[in-house]
Order: C-alpha cells, then sequence, then structure tokens
C-alpha cells in the first residue's frame, strides 16, 4: 500500500513538472514548483516509512521550510527585483 | 486485535484518501486551463491531500517521536503552503494578470 502510495506521488509530480515545463506564464511556474515541493515532502515521509527508516522526517522538515522561503524569495525577487532591502528611491519616483 | 486491525483500515483509507486528492490536484495544475483556476488545484494539493496523507502515516506509525515529528510537519505545512499560494496569487494581480471570465461583465453595463 505504501508502495502504491509512493508510485501515485511519483506519477503526480511528473505531471506538475509538466506543468512546470510547459506554463504559459512566470507565476504559473512557480505554483507548480511550490506544488512540487509540498508533493517532495510528502513523497520523501513516505519513502521513509517504505524502508523502515523514519528519520527521513527530519529532511521532509528541512525541505518544507526551505521550499517556502525559496518560493517567497523569487515572488520577492519577481516584484522589486531585488532580494535584499528593497530599494527606496523606486517608490519614491513612482 | 481487533482494534490493530481497525487501526490498519483507517490509516490505509487515509493514506489511500490523500493520494487520490494528491493526484486529482495535480491532474487539476496540468489540465485546468487558466492560471487563477490553476491555483484551486494547487490548494487542493496542499492542503487536503496533505493533511490526509500525513494523519494516514501517524496512525500508521503508532505513539512516538516519530508522530511528534509528522504533526509538526502538518502544523508547518498547514501554516506555509496558503500563505505561499496568496503569495504567488498576489504577485500575479499586483503584475497585472486579471481573471477572464466567461460571463459579460453586468457591472459595466449598470
Amino acid at each position: 500500500m505504501l508502495l502504491i502510495a509512493a508510485i501515485v506521488l511519483i506519477i503526480s509530480m511528473i505531471l506538475v513538472l509538466l506543468r512546470l515545463y510547459f506554463g504559459p506564464t512566470l507565476y504559473d511556474r512557480v505554483l507548480a514548483s511550490n506544488v512540487f515541493g509540498t508533493q517532495t515532502v510528502l513523497f520523501i515521509g513516505v519513502v521513509g516509512f517504505l524502508s523502515g527508516r523514519p528519520d527521513f522526517l527530519d529532511i521532509a522538515l528541512l525541505y518544507a521550510l526551505i521550499n517556502f522561503v525559496g518560493t517567497i524569495a523569487v515572488l520577492k525577487f519577481f516584484r522589486y527585483r531585488s532580494i535584499g532591502d528593497i530599494p527606496v528611491h523606486n517608490q519614491e519616483s513612482e | 486485535m481487533a482494534l490493530d486491525m481497525f487501526y490498519d483500515i483507517l490509516s490505509w483509507c487515509l493514506i489511500g484518501l490523500g493520494c487520490f486528492f494528491v493526484l486529482i490536484g495535480a491532474l487539476g495544475v496540468l489540465k485546468l486551463p487558466e492560471f487563477w483556476s490553476r491555483l484551486h488545484a494547487a490548494s487542493v494539493v496542499e492542503s487536503a491531500g496533505m493533511i490526509l496523507l500525513i494523519s494516514g502515516l501517524c496512525i500508521q506509525s503508532g505513539l512516538s517521536l516519530i508522530t511528534v515529528k509528522l504533526i509538526l510537519l502538518i502544523v508547518f505545512l498547514f501554516l506555509t503552503g496558503p500563505t505561499a499560494t496568496h503569495a504567488v496569487a498576489s504577485a500575479a494581480l499586483v503584475s497585472g494578470m486579471k481573471p477572464k471570465s466567461d460571463l459579460k461583465e453586468p457591472q459595466d453595463n449598470l
């Protein structure tokens, strides 16, 4: 049963990767990569149970946090064109 | 003995339902026609599928430190998933994408 769950997760990861490849706009790709990260977290958990080593859950936790921070950083870069401090003069000139 | 079997069946049901929702969400992300409708499918993966699948793993693992980690994973993903989806939608709206509608907009005529 866990094997079936892992296979279904792999199939849905491939579907989302296809959307990431074909996505017409930038935000489709960001959305697809975010969903792909969530599915990867689930896949790591299931594979940890499948191989009898649930210590993989630490990696899954770390991956969840990095996925969230990465998505937010990419979106902030798209919006302000910088990851660090937001340049003030751009807002004043508008 | 019967209780063990009940827990087994319950956890398999939860894992199966979670896989179903993850697959439906992935199909929706691939097949739906527009960005704003794909957001809904992405939310299905990140809330329903995630919670059901990890709850099934929780029951499967018994009561130990692993269960605590799984519940922590549910809490993190439940906080960060909708936040990330909202951030994507907000950034798309700010960049000028507008949802297209099949209906003619009645607000303009009034």
